[in-house]
């Protein structure tokens, strides 16, 4: 069949779908992405930050409360858009309006589905952390050019949450428990994985939860790169990558299994 | 093998489809031969749909075999697919594109080129009368619009066979035909259908050769004019009695028809000449409310071969 020029990936054509579907309301989105990182760092990082004495500027790595902030709400933007990605965009491809369903109906694998969907939401990421960085820079928060690479980080960091989500919303045929992990693990995980102050202000027997979810690593990962002390302990940043890069692989290979069992199912 | 003209596209032997202990397709055997209009006939429930997705390879076979183009489900189901068109019993359109973008994305699942898939895209829209909706979004359509666009899409990569599912339920009279006149140009283009409907009109417009279901198995199978003269008489004549009269029949009509059915509302009566039973009801003294005579139908061939109607 003539028609049949050069056959791109199959996941590749998943992604192109996300994209047509996200065309539509790239620009207002792109302004939202730009907007929110200047409010947040603005009220928190110069309003807060300003009552941050000088005492305390010690355990935050002798740097200004702005400076320490910064990445880490870079990590934690990106935890928030993935849980959003991974939640009603799966569940509804799948209940919704089905299209899910229809791709299947064609030469498209769940698989293909599955990391199409992923690949989209890592493209989303990686996109929305370059914007939230380029705004770091011009507040003057980063001290080093290292900081481009937070905003991979900040993807994985991202990715750490879509993928193990994405494999629990293809299991749900409602989205009635999407708020509970919003309200019992995404907003905890925001305020407590050492985003706002570093973990060392919590009681000690805490810490052993902060360091198996996956904001911890990504806040440590994303700040060690914009201060540019990410040199200083090579090994602690080799762990805080493979603990990201775990989370993403096994909850991709998961998200495969539950949107293959829900699509044969039917 | 795949692609002899002499071997049937579909070619099902004991198909088996189980979902835990229920049986949903008991180990039915069928062939659907390359040009044909095929039809699953048969009330909800009674396996037509499991047996489409079997077919559409989306669903795995658990018993018997099943070969679709020459080929196993099990082991080509995306080459297989690559040349299939199925339109879903449910719409499954993508509600945040246009009409024409539904058409174009999903092209390109078949891996066409976007040059390719805009001039398919626009040759289906008109065949679906959309040309003027094209680049409205697809929430505000009709249900028949919806339906016309789900077929529009399902032929994007040309296939050789189209599987439809419950083409037209849930639509008015007007848009079933609107509908039916589509999937008949089809068929004359030499597009083999395979069908699943519950109603008998439809079956009768468009299938060239079907299988009765229930309950899972096939019941019969013939083209729709076979089924009737085998299983029902030429004319059917149908009397409503007044609330009450029924039970005071007592076998008043024995011997008028060759078969006699009593359904809730009215009575049928199986006879070669229906206006000759109908004068013979007169003569023995019985006043129905209303008389009836009609040529038997297929649904006729399922109240025989079942004991019940078709829609319940």
């Amino acid at each position: 069949m003539t028609a049949l020029a050069r056959p791109s990936s199959t996941v590749g054509r998943v992604f192109e779908h996300r994209w047509v579907q996200y065309r539509r309301t790239f620009r207002s989105t792109i302004f939202t992405s730009f907007l929110s990182p200047v409010l947040f760092l603005t009220a928190m990082g110069l309003g807060l930050g300003s009552y941050v004495s000088d005492s305390a500027i010690d355990s935050l790595g002798g740097v200004s409360y702005l400076v320490f902030l910064a990445p880490g709400l870079l990590a934690a933007n990106a935890m928030q858009t993935a849980s959003f990605e991974a939640t009603y965009p799966i569940m509804g491809g799948l209940v919704w309006n089905k299209i899910f369903h229809a791709m299947y109906a064609t030469p498209i694998s769940p698989r293909d589905i599955a990391l199409g969907n992923l690949a989209w939401i890592a493209a989303r990421l990686t996109l929305i952390s370059a914007v939230f960085t380029v705004v770091i820079v011009l507040f003057g928060a980063a001290e080093s050019p290292l900081v481009v690479l937070a905003i991979p980080a900040a993807a994985l960091t991202g990715m750490a949450f879509a993928a193990p989500i994405a494999a629990f919303s293809a299991t749900q045929k409602t989205p009635n428990k999407f708020a509970a992990i919003f309200r019992f693990g995404i907003t905890p995980l925001f305020l407590f994985s050492g985003t706002f102050f570093p973990l060392s202000s919590l009681p000690e027997v805490l810490h052993p939860l902060a360091w198996v979810t996956p904001l911890y690593h990504g806040a440590e990962l994303t700040r060690g790169l914009s201060l540019g002390t990410i040199a200083d302990d090579p090994l602690v940043a080799i762990v805080h990558v493979v603990v990201l890069l775990a989370f993403t692989v096994v909850g991709s290979l998961i998200t495969i299994r539950t949107i293959e069992r829900r699509l044969v199912r039917g | 093998m795949p692609d002899d003209p002499s071997n049937p596209l579909i070619r099902a032997r004991g198909l088996t489809k189980r979902f835990g202990e229920f049986t949903a397709v008991d180990s039915i055997d069928f062939d659907v031969a390359v040009g044909e209009s095929f039809g699953f006939l048969g009330p909800n429930g009674a396996g037509k749909t499991s047996t489409m997705r079997m077919i559409g390879c989306t669903s795995p076979i658990t018993g018997g075999t099943l070969e679709v183009m020459g080929m196993n489900p099990a082991v080509h189901g995306p080459q297989i697919r690559a040349r299939l068109g199925v339109v879903p019993q449910q719409d499954t359109l993508d509600s945040e594109l246009t009409v024409r973008e539904n058409l174009a994305i999903y092209g390109r699942y078949f891996g066409l080129s976007r040059a390719e898939v805009g001039r398919r895209a626009d040759e289906l829209l008109e065949f679906a009368q959309l040309t003027e909706r094209a680049n409205d979004q697809v929430e505000p359509l009709s249900g028949g619009m919806k339906r016309r666009l789900t077929i529009a899409r399902s032929l994007i990569n040309e296939p050789t066979l189209l599987l439809l599912d419950e083409p037209t339920t849930g639509l008015d009279p007007q848009a079933r035909h609107l509908l039916w006149d589509r999937l008949y140009r089809l068929k004359q283009r030499g597009v083999t259908l395979v069908l699943t409907t519950h109603y008998m009109d439809e079956a009768e417009q468009l299938c060239d050769r079907l299988v009765v279901m229930d309950k899972a198995k096939i019941v019969a199978e013939g083209s729709p004019r076979e089924l009737i003269e085998r299983y029902s008489t030429r004319e059917v004549t149908e009397l409503r009695f007044a609330p009450g009269i029924v039970e005071t029949l007592d076998g008043r009509l024995d011997g008028i028809a060759q078969r006699v059915e009593h359904l809730p509302d009215r009575i049928l009566l199986y006879a070669d000449d229906g206006e000759a039973a109908a004068v013979a009801v007169n003569q023995r003294g019985l006043k129905p409310e209303t008389v009836l005579v009609r040529r038997s139908s297929l649904e006729d061939v399922f109240l025989r071969l079942t004991g019940r109607s078709l829609i319940e």
